[in-house]
């Protein structure tokens, strides 16, 4: 039988500062009276990683207002020069399909127009009249920011490029045309590799990507990864897996004999676990809400 | 300069002491000087199985806190003259202990012994950390059930964080003493195998000592093992170990179990 101890996919969160994400796993795990208590579990190596062991703290402390980085999806506009055509244009678009800019949060790319700080606020109140609401402004050197202009933002990512409606197909509208994130730029995502054994007691925490261990985990040693875990030895303690709401995370080890098993939330003790399994090498996966395991021939 | 050598297990009661007093004598009948210090203060035994607990005048604490000074706490082995003994405190409370302390105490054994055997006490509280604080070499004590595997895996978990080698960077040598092991219980499945204990705690091995009734004859006398009677099955493990802690290789044998002529020619070592 798989449960969920009480994770809940957040893969939107970045994290802004060190002990945000902790806080986020320890109020979620201290809401359910699930096996899988990070309270118990202390960790004395990974000083190089997130601080996992400041859970207890955490969570005896009076709670920390509580800061998340959280990334959206935006439609960027590109305005050109002379803004007369431009708004034309998007006059335009807007008549072709109502309500377009309705409910979109739209960010203001002025990167390579130039433009001083009235022509940017007369555009901003161009585009208000158009009900046309712009969140922040990109690319926009600080000299042409105020307080009564929106907020400047950086390091947006492109996403998929929107389809801009036609005539015929108004209803027909997707993604964005270029995305703007908020809050500090996802980083890639590295996967660690640990080079020795993981003993009892001890806690390895990497929540952005893969972990892999080449020794063993330990009876009563404890592996968490946002990513898949990879484990070239005996995997005796737990492992668990996508972490940070990822679903299609995987733990492989060449031994299974662990204790606890988990992707994103979903667990399993060893109680539960085919016995056939024991002292093979084992893929695990998460299929819907059902752990999967399956020897690795 | 000495080298230090923490014996240590995380449980209690696997033969920790008996290992110190064990080692330290065979290694001091080479002509080594050797201290056996004792760290479980407050629930001192070192000191009985040296055979020494009449002529405790000082102890480790007394130094620590200046008291006396170390020449005066450390006592000779009547029977081995390169064999001193550095009593724990049976009265005072553990958190005399101070890491400052220890380290004088430690920097000056150093200098003046070749070996410096600390005994651990059980846990991995301060007096355990503290032993294995300032360690060049650590033998982790295990006996082969699960309870005592786990232990000992946490302990050499503390080895390569807490001490002051694993801090600055560096690699703490560290052996596995299989004690009590009894082939025959083994081989009925309710021991663990060598095997099976090497496989998890993966550190090389340093010697297995057969469970025997030598042991605790010899404790009961108050001397160590390998100075009781030196030919008794558990005394020549305990020596072998020693020459191996010298470095030496020597091939392993595990007590009770027939040597085959070609089997066990190169031992056996683990990762």
């Amino acid at each position: 039988m798989t449960r969920h101890y009480g994770y809940k996919p957040q893969n939107k969160v970045l994290s802004i500062s060190e002990e945000v994400p902790d806080a986020t796993i320890a109020s979620n795990c201290a809401l359910m009276s699930a096996p899988v208590n990070f309270l118990l579990t202390t960790s004395s190596l990974h000083q190089g990683n997130r601080k996992f062991t400041k859970l207890n703290d955490v969570l005896t402390q009076s709670r920390p207002i509580r800061l998340k980085g959280r990334s959206f999806l935006a439609l960027a506009l590109t305005p050109e020069l002379p803004f007369e055509d431009w708004l034309v244009q998007l006059d335009a678009l807007a008549s072709r399909s109502a309500g377009f800019f309705l409910r979109r949060p739209i960010v203001l790319d002025v990167q390579g127009v130039e433009i001083d700080r009235s022509q940017l606020r007369e555009l901003v109140n161009q585009l208000g009249a158009r009900n046309v609401r712009v969140m922040g402004i990109e690319g926009a050197r600080s000299s042409m920011l105020g307080p009564d202009l929106p907020p400047p933002m950086q390091d947006g990512r492109a996403a998929s490029d929107v389809e801009l409606p036609n005539g015929e197909e108004t209803e027909k509208v997707a993604a964005a045309e270029s995305v703007v994130v908020s809050g500090p730029p996802t980083k890639a995502t590295p996967s660690i590799v640990v080079n020795q054994p993981v003993r009892s007691g001890q806690s390895f925490f990497h929540p952005d990507g893969d972990m892999t261990i080449v020794g063993s985990v330990a009876s009563g040693a404890e592996v968490v990864s946002g990513g898949s875990i990879h484990v070239y030895g005996a995997l005796r303690g737990r492992a668990m897996a996508g972490t940070m709401g990822n679903a299609s995370a995987r733990i492989f080890c060449r031994k299974f004999e662990a204790e606890l098993i988990a992707i994103d939330g979903f667990y399993q003790t060893s109680e539960d676990m085919d016995p056939r399994l024991r002292g093979r090498a084992v893929q695990i996966w998460l299929e819907g809400e059902t752990l999967r395991a399956e020897a690795l021939s | 300069m000495g080298k230090v050598i923490v014996v240590t297990s995380g449980k209690g009661g696997v033969g920790k002491t008996t290992s110190t007093a064990a080692l330290g004598a065979a290694l001091a009948q080479n002509g080594d000087k050797v201290v056996v210090v004792d760290f479980d203060v407050g629930l001192r035994n070192l000191d009985l199985v040296m055979g020494a607990e009449r002529r405790v005048v000082y102890d480790l604490v007394n130094v620590i806190q200046g008291e006396a000074k170390l020449t005066q706490a450390l006592i000779r082995d009547k029977r081995v003259e390169t064999l001193y003994l550095l009593a724990a405190s049976q009265t005072r409370d553990k958190d005399n202990l101070t890491p400052e302390g220890v380290e004088k105490v430690i920097e000056a054994l150093k200098s003046a012994f070749d070996w410096v055997i600390c005994d651990s006490p059980a846990g991995i509280e301060r007096g355990a950390t503290l032993a294995m604080r300032h360690a060049d070499v650590a033998i982790v004590v295990t006996n082969p059930e699960v309870s005592s595997v786990r232990d000992s895996d946490r302990i050499i978990g503390l080895l390569d964080s807490k001490t002051l080698r694993a801090e600055n960077g560096e690699q703490m040598e560290k052996h596995l003493l299989l004690t009590r092991y009894d082939a025959a219980r083994a081989e009925r499945g309710d021991m663990l195998k060598v095997d099976d204990v090497l496989d998890i705690l993966s550190i090389p091995l340093l010697g297995i000592i057969p469970e025997s009734m030598d042991v605790l004859r010899a404790s009961n006398v108050g001397a160590p093992v390998t100075l009781a009677d030196g030919r008794s099955a558990p005394a020549m493990a305990y020596f072998d170990a020693a020459r191996r802690l010298k470095g030496e290789i020597l091939p392993i044998t595990i007590p009770g179990e027939k040597q085959s002529l070609f089997g066990r020619i190169f031992g056996r070592k683990a990762a």
